[in-house]
């Protein structure tokens, strides 16, 4: 049984590679912005290992040094982090069967990748096949490549300008759309993927993604009120004579 | 700035929502119609990410062929569609994007 629970974990993070590549850059630009920027070396570093939130950490050090007061970047960092709650509550039904002390270390390392990854394990693959375990191998992944490439960034400081600008990003882009596509598995999905496209270039200029978060919950709308309008429909059919 | 109270007031504010519902799981029954909606969580907001990233550049709508990034997605968008591994669909994005690139600039 430890094998097959190693497995898992091995897998997780096997599962997990290609978009650990894609967060490198984002990692070194972070502690590489949050040296330029005069930050005690601590603060970027503990950052990284406490709060551990891609793009809240980046909103956060460029408020800090441009002197935001501390409710502003606390409420800023909470409005750009709050998808997570949506990606905590889809799990809900995975994570039920598990310790409140397996809960916590699994909350803390949620983020888009590993979210990505563990949904797709959930619903693709037997549920019950030590899924914490798959999880956590794919989490403690992410999560020591961060702290690395956060100190990698610190270190080398200004030797990697605008990392983005090369087109980096671009692995995570292909990553995301790997692993939506085999979701599209209904006309509804594809009403909701449609929606959310559209709506997120229409709000893309909102205030700290809340474009984001405004687009998810009507595109989820519209998945949930087309899919209940076809099955009406459908079950009208059925009972017809 | 003290930073030790910033850094504690962002992790509350990272990780509550994140462990509220991991700790309310096996607490609260959902109603069916909030596991169905769950359903489309990844798919909706994965896809905003890949919109958001991939259609705009420098805070710009660059919805033109000078952008590889739409390119590359749509190529992986297919080859995802042909079949189901990530790591093909991942590959097949990255060298599109390479030659679109290569190609644009050259």
């Amino acid at each position: 049984m430890i094998s097959n629970k190693l497995q898992s974990t091995i897998e997780g993070a096997r599962d997990t590679l290609p978009l650990v590549f894609a967060a490198i850059p984002f990692a070194i630009v972070y502690g590489a912005l949050g040296h330029a920027q005069g930050l005690p070396d601590w603060v970027v570093i503990a950052i990284s290992m406490v709060v551990f939130a891609g793009a809240s950490q980046f909103i956060a050090i460029t408020l800090m040094a441009t002197g935001a007061a501390l409710p502003v970047i606390v409420l800023t960092v909470f409005v750009v982090n709050l998808r997570h709650m949506l990606y905590a509550v889809s799990l809900i039904p995975y994570v039920k069967q598990f310790s409140q002390l397996k809960r916590l270390p699994m909350a803390f390392t949620l983020t888009d990748e590993t979210y990505a990854v563990a949904f797709n394990r959930a619903t693709q693959d037997d549920p019950s096949a030590h899924f914490a375990h798959y999880y956590l191998g794919s989490a403690a992944f992410m999560y020591l490549n961060w702290q690395l490439c956060t100190w990698i960034g610190l270190v080398a400081g200004n030797q990697f300008p605008q990392l983005t600008s090369f087109g980096l990003d671009i692995a995570m882009v292909v990553a995301f759309i790997g692993i939506v596509v085999p979701h599209l598995k209904i006309p509804s999905h594809w009403v909701c993927a449609l929606v959310a496209a559209l709506s997120g270039t229409l709000t893309y200029d909102w205030p700290n993604q809340s474009g984001l978060l405004f687009s998810s919950v009507i595109a989820i709308i519209s998945g949930v009120m087309f899919e209940n309008a076809f099955n009406k429909k459908t079950i009208i059919k059925k009972e017809a004579p | 700035m003290n930073y030790l109270l910033l850094i504690a007031a962002m992790v509350a504010v990272t990780f509550l929502p994140r462990y509220l519902p991991f700790y309310l799981a096996s607490k609260l029954q959902l109603p069916r119609s909030v596991e169905q909606a769950l359903n489309y969580v990844p798919i909706a907001v994965l896809t905003i990410i890949v919109v958001q990233t991939s259609l705009f550049r420098e805070g710009q709508l660059a919805m033109s062929l000078d952008n590889p990034y739409i390119g590359a997605s749509i190529v992986a968008f297919v080859v995802a569609l042909w079949q189901k591994r990530l790591f093909v669909t991942i590959l097949a994005g990255l060298v599109s994007y390479a030659v679109l690139r290569y190609w644009l600039l050259g």
